[in-house]
């Protein structure tokens, strides 16, 4: 095969040689370790929760693995390159799942976030993390020649603001924080110019003055009064411990209490329930007061690495879109597990963000496992290309 | 098919640096995580150790039972029982407040309670202590908890406890001595006296239970269990036992007690007794009429009830005549008259003096209460025969000292006997200090004159004293001189009756009364109740146990009946017990009081078959 400037390219589907990998292990090692321990940190977490059925949560998140892994193995075979060709249709189609949201879904705990789609309660705002990495990376690709102008920083922002905004008001503020996040890092890898980064900068100051201090004093409400608790409990915790501050004193106490290498069987910040969600947004500090400092660390080290890898991926990407895809599953997989471990360690306000692979819930442990997917295709057409140059 | 534009073969020095911040940036967010968690885990993690721990553990009051309280043979007075009480617990209460007034609602007419007022009571509780169950109602009967219990979705939040109350056999009976457990105030808590004691404890407020609460308080348990955070109980970790408080013996015996309230209610049904061992000061009963029955303290009481008991129309029996009385007490003061004058000089045992029916000094005549005279008569005489005119004369010519105040107040008049019931009333003993000064505010219509000292001679006028302080000026002439301060509480038993400490009798005050003197003045009582004309010797005509003893008839003012007196002291000649009894309203001391004692000493001495007559009006 040839392409226009005549190098052979080599089809990637065509059976390997012997002896070569082609997919990252050190990722897959990562990623499976982190849902393994996932899973058992949720087991001893939710032994309690439905009587008579200690392992509810555990067969579930299983279950969402099992799917998830093998989404990563067809996604890993896929010519990604194409998807930059399907944008308007993604971002459309990701538009139309976050609508239908608002229609279809069903509360749970004041929001609408999800729809139940029998065998799994499907949360559009999680899939949209990954669609709109690959039609924003589409986009940026195809402006690729105009991104010195601010048209086209502005273009991308606002692609990235309308879906935010749509979320944001389900509520679920985390994800729209992942979108704005994911956006800026596709543009940064693009290479936008600094000029730019710091104008945004700026506009995200305003709008965060304008959301939290501004608005509520004209009498306008943008946020929940709890959303805002939140974002700005974790400053004063100590303020109103028993209200806006007990999530994050809670937390911290699980934490803190697990020392060095834990408290196992005695975790009673978990088993007692003192702990909100711990099997979904605190996961975290479950396994910093069953395993400790060490049990953290692990799975701190396990993120480090699959983030390394990942930005080694995006250094190898043979194309652009490539590149821009990596840096956005990147961006998405960093910025989730620093504001989550950060909001449950005391220096992040509450945002509801799940903490990737390890967080109880099949929307998120299947897109992640399809982002990571999409980054071992990206590799293994990276490491073709350059087999087929004789690198 | 690619673009140009897609295609980057090689990494660029740009995208290397950007990937590099990329690092970076993931780098310093990992270092930052880590060194919190370091400070978290390692740096803290005792602390954080300690308050997981007191997250989840919580700390349940297990009421100890109060000591009970036993008369002298042993025999229960007051114990516990087990009640139901229905406390409310706010964290479990609806949080909507209207649905919460809904429970109060619902609960106030089960109780009978308004729901302001359970809203209220369980607020002030809250306020105190925050995480613990409020009561609403001390002692709810048992189809009132089944319906709650069976309704729980009606009463969220409601719990019903087991809790000890106070239980009185003996109903009436020596209702006055025991006094009230309630909750301990806030005023309370920063009293020594309630050292150890915690908001919502309940203490002795008043009589013995009061006097005595250090010991009869048991010290709360406490169980120490897990819960979780809903505060639903997981386990119980450790359990400290309560224990009980210490058992007091009092001096009380039973028996006589209850003869001597039912001899007091033979009568006009206003009166007090005592009996109280001459040498020891040891109380053996004390009963105030109207009684009541204590019991009705141990539930929440009713307003109105409370109100009854205080009502003077009523007779307010809360009221311990006994040792609150102010009453003048008649020829009963002779005795008090006798010893001062003897002590002071003023006259002799042998001194005659002639009784001729009346005295006049200044103008102003006072008769014998029975209006004849008695002749020429020295002291054992005139007490025997009650010559009014006889002490008259002594009043009078102890006018213009202090002498007759003085040695009342010796002998324990117009001060506080020291019993160890609270809320005795000191009394007073008329001075010329007091009344001029009276009038000077125009509170009286006079100044002092003879005329009040020759009332006070006969325990007449303005003289306010109690049978308990009678009783302590007549043990005094019969012991040899000691004034001593009754005493109600023996000692302190373990559960099972063995003394743990003995209440020591307080120090008695002594006084120098000559020998001669006292055997004159106890000869001339004991010629009152035996000898031929003797004011009391008809009601104790054919009594096996030899008596000496004095009646008294106060005068109350126009209109109201005379209120009976009569103060014995026996066996004779050495009286082991002195027996004061008064009747409001019961006439001549003869008549009313002296039967009463009679009956009081039969039971006293286990006299059988005994049956008191009514001796003459002769005062």
């Amino acid at each position: 095969m040839q392409n226009t400037l005549g190098t052979t390219v080599k089809d990637f589907r065509e059976p390997q040689p012997r002896g070569v990998l082609w997919f990252d292990p050190l990722l897959l090692l990562a990623a499976l370790g982190l849902i393994a321990f996932g899973v058992v940190v949720i087991g001893s977490a939710t032994a309690d929760d439905i009587p008579g059925d200690k392992l509810y949560y555990v067969y579930r998140q299983v279950a969402y693995g099992v799917v998830g892994v093998a989404l990563m193995m067809v996604l890993s075979r896929f010519d990604y390159s194409r998807a930059r060709e399907w944008k308007a249709g993604v971002y459309v189609a990701m538009i139309g799942a976050i609508l239908l949201t608002f229609a279809l879904g069903f509360s749970a705990r004041g929001s609408k976030r999800a729809i139940d789609l029998g065998f799994i309660n499907l949360q559009p705002s999680e899939l949209g993390k990954l669609l709109l990495i690959v039609a924003l990376s589409g986009f940026v690709v195809d402006r690729v020649r105009r991104l010195g102008e601010a048209e086209t920083t502005s273009r991308i922002m606002l692609l990235a603001l309308i879906p935010a905004m749509l979320v944001v008001a389900q509520p679920d503020l985390g994800s729209g924080m992942v979108y704005l996040a994911v956006a800026v890092a596709i543009l940064f890898v693009a290479g936008t110019k600094w000029t730019h980064f710091a104008a945004l900068g700026v506009l995200a100051v305003g709008a965060i003055l304008l959301v939290l201090v501004a608005a509520p004093k004209a009498g306008v409400h943008v946020l929940k009064d709890y959303q805002v608790d939140r974002l700005t409990a974790f400053m004063h915790p100590t303020d109103n411990p028993r209200k806006q501050g007990y999530q994050i004193n809670q937390s911290l106490t699980a934490i803190g209490s697990g020392g060095k290498s834990g408290r196992g069987d005695k975790a009673t910040q978990t088993k007692l329930n003192f702990l909100p969600e711990h099997h979904t947004d605190f996961i975290f500090s479950v396994v910093g007061e069953e395993f400790g400092f060490v049990g953290a660390a692990l799975v701190l080290s396990l993120y480090a690495l699959m983030i390394w890898r990942a930005l080694r991926i995006l250094t190898m990407s043979k194309n652009l879109f490539g590149a821009l895809l990596a840096g956005g599953v990147t961006a998405m997989l960093m910025f989730q597990v620093f504001v989550n471990v950060g909001m449950t360690i005391g220096i992040m306000p509450i945002t509801g963000v799940p903490l990737p692979l390890m967080s109880y819930g099949g929307s998120s442990v299947l897109v992640t496992f399809m982002a990571l997917g999409l980054l071992q295709a990206i590799y293994a057409q990276a490491r073709q290309t350059a087999r087929a140059k004789g690198l | 098919m690619y673009l140009d534009s897609d295609r980057r073969p090689t990494l660029t020095p740009k995208l290397a640096l950007r990937i590099a911040i990329l690092g970076g940036i993931a780098l310093v967010a990992f270092s930052v995580v880590f060194f919190r968690l370091w400070y978290l885990q390692v740096l803290s993690g005792d602390r954080y150790k300690k308050e997981a721990e007191n997250n989840q553990q919580r700390e349940i009051k297990v009421e100890a039972p109060r000591g009970e309280i036993v008369d002298r043979d042993g025999r229960v007075l007051v114990d516990n029982r087990t009640g139901l009480a229905v406390k409310v617990t706010p964290d479990k209460l609806p949080r909507d407040p209207l649905k919460r007034r809904d429970v109060y609602r619902r609960l106030g007419r089960l109780v009978h309670l308004r729901p302001k007022r359970i809203e209220r009571a369980v607020a002030k509780q809250l306020k105190a202590l925050p995480f613990s169950a409020a009561t609403v109602k001390q002692d709810v009967s048992d189809p009132v908890v089944a319906y709650i219990l069976e309704r729980q979705e009606q009463f969220p939040g409601v719990t019903v406890e087991r809790v000890f109350l106070r239980q009185y056999p003996h109903h009436t009976i020596g209702a006055h001595l025991f006094g009230t457990v309630g909750e301990v105030t806030k005023e309370q808590l920063d009293d020594q006296r309630y050292r150890g004691v915690n908001l919502g404890d309940r203490v002795g407020q008043s009589g013995i239970e009061y006097q005595y609460d250090r010991f009869l308080r048991g010290i709360d348990g406490a169980s120490k269990v897990q819960v979780d955070a809903l505060g639903r109980l997981k386990r119980e970790l450790t359990v400290k036992q309560p224990k009980q408080g210490r058992q007091l013996r009092l001096s009380i015996d039973l028996d006589l007690q209850k003869a001597g309230q039912q001899a007091l209610a033979g009568g006009t049904g206003r009166g007090a007794f005592v009996v109280m061992n001459v040498h020891t000061g040891e109380v053996v009963a004390l009963g105030s009429q109207p009684s009541f029955d204590p019991n009705i303290f141990s539930k929440v009481i009713r307003a109105s009830d409370y109100r009854r008991l205080q009502d003077p129309a009523n007779g307010a029996p809360l009221s311990n005549r006994a040792t609150q009385g102010l009453y003048p007490t008649g020829s009963t003061f002779k005795l008090i008259t006798a010893t001062a004058g003897l002590q002071t000089g003023v006259f002799t045992p042998d001194t005659v003096l002639f009784d001729g029916g009346s005295l006049t000094v200044g103008g102003v005549t006072f008769k014998n209460a029975g209006g004849g005279g008695h002749g020429a008569l020295a002291l054992r005489q005139a007490l025997t025969v009650s010559s009014d005119v006889f002490f008259y004369q002594l009043g009078r010519d102890m006018n213009g000292t202090l002498r007759l105040q003085h040695w009342a107040n010796l002998l324990g008049l117009g001060r506080r006997t020291g019993i160890d019931l609270p809320g005795e009333l000191p009394g007073l003993i008329p001075t010329p200090r007091w009344r001029n000064r009276l009038f000077k505010k125009h509170q009286t219509d006079r100044p002092w004159s003879v005329g009040d000292n020759i009332n006070l001679s006969v325990g007449q006028g303005d003289l306010q004293a109690n049978p308990l302080q009678l009783a302590v000026a007549y043990a005094t002439i019969a012991n040899g001189g000691n004034v001593l301060a009754p005493r109600i509480g023996l000692r302190i038993e373990d559960s099972s009756g063995r003394a743990v400490q003995e209440l020591d009798a307080p120090p008695a005050r002594h006084l120098n009364i000559r020998p001669e003197f006292r055997q004159a003045i106890l000869e001339g009582l004991r010629g009152a109740a035996s000898a031929s004309g003797g004011t009391s010797a008809k009601v104790f005509a054919g009594f096996p146990i030899p008596v000496a003893g004095k009646t008294g008839t106060a005068e109350k003012g126009a209109g109201r009946p005379d209120q009976s007196w009569y103060v014995a002291l026996a066996p004779y000649p050495s009286p082991k017990y002195v027996v004061a009894v008064t009747d409001e309203a019961g006439g001549f001391g003869a008549d009313t009081a002296a039967p009463m004692a009679r009956t009081i000493l039969a039971k006293l001495f286990g006299v059988r078959g005994d049956k008191a007559r009514k001796g003459g009006p002769s005062d």
